[in-house]
Parts: C-alpha cells; structure tokens; sequence
C-alpha cells in the first residue's frame, strides 16, 4: 500500500502547561520527537509547522463566552469566582499565563493536520499535542481547555463536508467530543475506555447511544479495570470493524491517548505495548477500507511520560508511515540523553516483556464481561442488519 | 428530598365514566403506566395502571373477539383505596411506600386534590443525583470503623486539597459490622495525591487498587 503521512509538530506545545507537578506534561511529545529521530523514522520533510486557531474556528464548538473567560484567565484578569462557572482555575485545570494561546495553538494543530489531508497533501496526518477530549462547548475539564477533536470535526463538516467517525482510544471516556455530536448523525463517535463506575469522567456506558436523530451513531464500549491485552484487542478491534462498515465515514479521527498501560498512574488497565501498535494498524487499515486512506491522528491521555507515552506515539507514527512498528531495542542514543533525567529506570526494548505485571486473578471473568459489553454495544448494529 | 421537588405536577387523568378504550389511548399518546381517576373537584377516586387495561382488554390471540369490552367504564376496572403522598413527603417515604405495597406509582394530593404524581422513574432519577454519577468525577472508595467522628475525618482530607465533592454515600461494610464503607464521588481526574493522603491516614482505602491485588 502506498500512502503518505504528515507529521504536525511545534516546540510550542510545551507551552501547554498548568503547573510544574501537574499530570498533564507535554515534554512527552518532545520525547517522542527524539525517539523517532533517533530511530531515523522521522525526517525534517515529515513536519509540519502548526498554526494558532482563530477565535472564529474556537467558536465552531466553543460559546462565545467561555472563550471570552479563557482569555481573560490568559492574562490574569480571571477572579476564581468567574472561572468557577467555566471550570477554569479548579485542581485538574488551573489558570495560567498564556493559557489561551497555548490552547489556540493545540486547536489549530489539529486544523493544520486536517488541512494536510484535505487539501491532498497527504493520506495521513499526526498531531500528538491534541486529543484534548474532555473540553466542553462552555466549560474547562479533565486538564483540557479548548477541544481539539471537536473543533476540528466541526470544521471538517463545514468547510470539506466530511461524514467523521471519531474513534477514542484513551483510558478515559472521550466525553467532550461525545457530547458535542450526540443528536449528529453525520459524526460517528466510538470510544473504549476503562469503565466510568470509579474512573472519571464516570460517563460512557454502553446505553448512551446518541440523542434524537444522531440516535445510534454513539458507540461505547468501557471495559473492566484490570483488562489486558487480548481482551482490549478482541472486543475493539470487533467493534470498530463493524460500526466503521455500518457508518462508512468520509474520514476518520483518532483520539490516541496512551494512559491504557499497566504503568500508566491514573488509571486501571492493564495493556502493554502491544496495543499500541495494533490500534493504529488497524486505523489504518479501516481508513483505507472505507476513506480512500483519510485518517487524522491525534494524541491524548498519558500520564506515564517516560516509559510509556515515547515508545506508544513512535509507534504510532511508524505504522501510520510505513505499517512496520519498530522491533527489539530502543536507540542508546535516546537512552543515554534521557535516563539521566527520567525519574524510574527506562525500558530498554519496544515490546514489554511477558510477566511485566502481576497476574490479574479475575482474568476470565475480566473477559467474559468485556465480551458482553461488546455485544450490548453492537446491538443496535445487529438489530438494523437483522429487521431492515 | 421532597416530593414537590421531585413529582411531575402535569398529570393526564380520566374519570370512573370513561372507557376502556379512553384509557388505552392515553397510556399510548403520553407513553404513561398509570392513570388517576378523578371526579370533578379533582379528588383521586381510583387508579387504573396499564395492567389493569390490558387485563381488561380483548386478548391479541382471539380473532374476531368482542371490541365490545373496550366501552366497558374505567370505574368496573379502576383500583379503590388509592394510596397518595402529600407534597411535603419525603422521597425514603415513597421509596418505602413502592417497596412495601409492591407499587411503581403514587398520586400527590394536596387536601385531597390531585396536584401531581411520583413514578419509580422519578424515584431512580433522584438516586443518579445523589450518587452523583451524572457529572464528571471519580469515584473512591474507603473503609472506616463504625464510630463517631470517621466522616469528618475522610471529608477533610478532600478538602485539603481543594477538591469539589459530587456525592457521599455511607455504605454498610457486609464482611464486618464495625466498619462502614464511605463512597464519594471527586470532581477530578487526578484523585491520587489526595487518595496518597488517605493511605497516609488511619483509613483504608478499598477503591482504587493496585493491578494484580485481589479484589
């Protein structure tokens, strides 16, 4: 197969930063950047240059006023009490300097990859800065300000006219995008998440389908804590198959947080790296299946920023670019630059090693409910191919 | 809770004249389960659910049956002695009153006025509010002995670190009688600095656990 791959990239997006222990790091894209270019899979004609987001594109899924209150928190002139409303200024997402401009910047490297697509230039494009999916149309959640995804399929819709299926592969359920397209049937969105039952958002349950017309082009898979592998493999790569075939989009958006990993702090599951190379193989495969090769990648969750997040996105790009993930060791020269400043040892290899965690005990019940989610999800597909 | 905050005040009723057919009608077009019948001041005379109109109806598997039971009046079928709640009800009563009568439905009266109706949907919306599982957060679960003084203690550790509570709720601990399990819901994506401080105190926490513990 012979396609193209853009990749979007600024030093800027470091810019994104709440505080100095804050969870949400984007050095992990810097990392990521020298991985690939130790590993001579990223060239200087792959990048990119972003651009900043206008107001106007902001506005397509934004209110007017909560953007009026994210500049304002900018430069400082936010009181707690008015951010409150906004949810700017809580633990997940504090205020800071530049926070609006920061934000514009993520939006608008969405856009750039969408531009990229769009106007040919390539079959597949990357932003790792984005996939801020729990920005909602007025509020600040879940360290994410203004959202990328659904900024960028707002645009998709009204300048190119693309039917988007929006898949998310982040731990945690991918709210704001969900929400924003919830009575759209032209946006598809699907999303498996570790269940909502302790983890946050806490939403995502197999029964939000979509409201009004958009009814039926919501799709949620949320499997158990403590789900490896396989089973995360099997029941998603199941699904995707099928709602991609039910829907047949224009394009699709992947949302690709990386916080799935047994390393992972925040949440509870149990992947190693081997879904990070089979997520984006079979994107890629669908994208050409059913878009003519149209895929948007973007990046996400992940809180573990030195052992997993570099190797998950390089793996990523490597398989968007050339479908053959990178095998054995990591590059010394990324090592030696980095274990001096990583606060654990680094893995040495691109795979983990079998028996990197403790046995899950509850493993075939783990799989057996996964299976079940799965076909309550896919009920509604079933239904329309048996009794139409 | 009170019931006036919680009952839906636009109530589709019929009265004891009215037919079989009526009532089917209006189960369909506003999508209820249960009707009040009521006389013309408004008093609640009797309640016919859609049981009741289907028990009275004409069965699917007969061919050529007799439409004419459907003129049969509301007052041959409707049940009597209605049980209703008055306004200021709280909800832990309705739920006993459902749970004890094996009921999914109860009039509201206001000096024996119909002013409104409380259905078990009603009830289950307002269990999602309290659990709080209808806004961003994520849910923790600890386990404290059953004495004085163990809430404050919990809550305050959330406070400390300027966390907004959704919703507590204090659980009995089934293994054990002396402890109780409080489950709360944070509106943060980042609960580990605070549940750091949880370990750190004399609770134990239940919910979130390490990969691989026993669960």
């Amino acid at each position: 197969m012979s396609c193209s791959s853009k990749f979007v990239y600024s030093k800027d997006y470091a810019t994104y930063r709440f505080s100095d222990d804050h969870p949400f790091n984007q050095m992990r894209v810097e990392l990521t950047c020298d991985l690939l270019k130790d590993s001579g899979a990223l060239k200087d004609e792959d990048i990119v240059s972003p651009r900043y987001a206008t107001e106007e594109e902001l506005a397509l899924f934004h209110s007017r006023e909560y953007i009026e209150a994210v500049k304002k928190a900018s430069v400082g002139d936010l009181s707690e009490e008015e951010g409150f409303e906004f949810g700017i200024g809580t633990e997940d997402t504090p205020m800071f300097e530049g926070m609006h401009e920061a934000s514009s910047l993520i939006v608008g490297s969405t856009l750039s990859a969408i531009d990229e697509v769009m106007e040919g230039r390539t079959d597949h494009s990357l932003n790792l800065g984005g996939g801020l999916h729990h920005g909602f149309e007025r509020r600040a959640s879940g360290f994410c300000i203004y959202n990328d995804g659904a900024v960028g399929i707002k645009y998709l819709q009204k300048k190119y006219n693309q039917r988007v299926m929006y898949v998310d592969t982040d731990a945690h359920h991918g709210d704001g995008v969900q929400w924003a397209f919830y009575g759209d049937p032209d946006i598809c969105t699907f999303s498996i998440h570790e269940t909502g039952r302790y983890l946050f958002p806490g939403t995502g349950y197999v029964n939000e389908r979509g409201l009004k017309e958009g009814y039926g082009y919501a799709f949620n898979l949320p499997i158990d804590a403590f789900t490896e592998d396989e089973s995360f493999l099997d029941v998603y790569e199941s699904a995707f198959k099928k709602i991609a075939a039910y829907f047949k989009p224009d394009i699709i958006v992947s949302q690709n947080g990386a916080d799935a990993h047994f390393y992972d702090p925040l949440t509870h599951l149990c992947s190693t790296m081997k879904i990070y190379e089979r997520i984006p193989a079979l994107t890629h495969e669908l994208a050409h299946k059913h878009c003519g090769g149209k895929w948007v990648a973007l990046g996400g969750g992940g809180y573990d920023i030195w052992r997993v997040v570099p190797r998950a996105w390089a793996q990523l790009w490597k398989v968007m670019k050339d479908q053959a993930p990178f095998q054995g060791e990591l590059p010394a020269a990324w090592l030696e630059k980095w274990e001096p400043e990583a606060p654990f040892s680094l893995p040495h290899t691109w795979h983990d090693p079998d028996g990197s965690y403790k046995k899950i005990p509850r493993k075939p019940e783990i799989t057996e409910k996964n299976a079940k989610t799965l076909k309550a999800a896919m009920q509604f597909i079933n239904n329309q191919i048996h009794y139409n | 809770m009170l019931v006036e905050e919680m009952m839906t005040t636009e109530v589709h009723t019929l009265t004891t004249e009215d037919t079989i057919e009526d009532a089917l009608k209006t189960l369909n077009t506003y999508q209820i389960r249960h009707i009040p019948i009521v006389d013309e001041d408004m008093y609640v005379v009797g309640i016919v659910s859609d049981r009741d109109v289907r028990d009275a109806s004409p069965s699917v598997f007969e061919r050529d049956s007799d439409l004419s039971e459907l003129s049969n009046n509301l007052g041959s079928i409707m049940t009597t002695e209605v049980i209703t709640v008055h306004p200021l009800g709280f909800i832990e009563e309705v739920a006993n009153i459902f749970y004890d009568n094996e009921i999914a439905c109860v009039p509201v009266t206001r000096n024996n006025r119909l002013v409104g109706i409380i259905t078990e949907k009603d009830l289950l919306y307002t269990l999602i509010q309290l659990t709080g599982t209808n806004v961003q957060s994520s849910q923790i679960e600890v386990k404290v002995p059953n004495r004085p003084g163990m809430l404050p203690g919990v809550v305050n550790i959330v406070g400390k670190r300027k966390l907004n509570l959704t919703s507590i709720l204090v659980y009995p601990y089934k293994p054990d009688s002396n402890y109780k399990v409080v489950v709360f819901r944070v509106q943060t994506m980042n609960p580990y600095p605070m549940i750091e401080d949880l370990r750190n105190s004399e609770y134990e926490v239940l919910w979130p656990k390490e990969p691989g513990m026993s669960q």
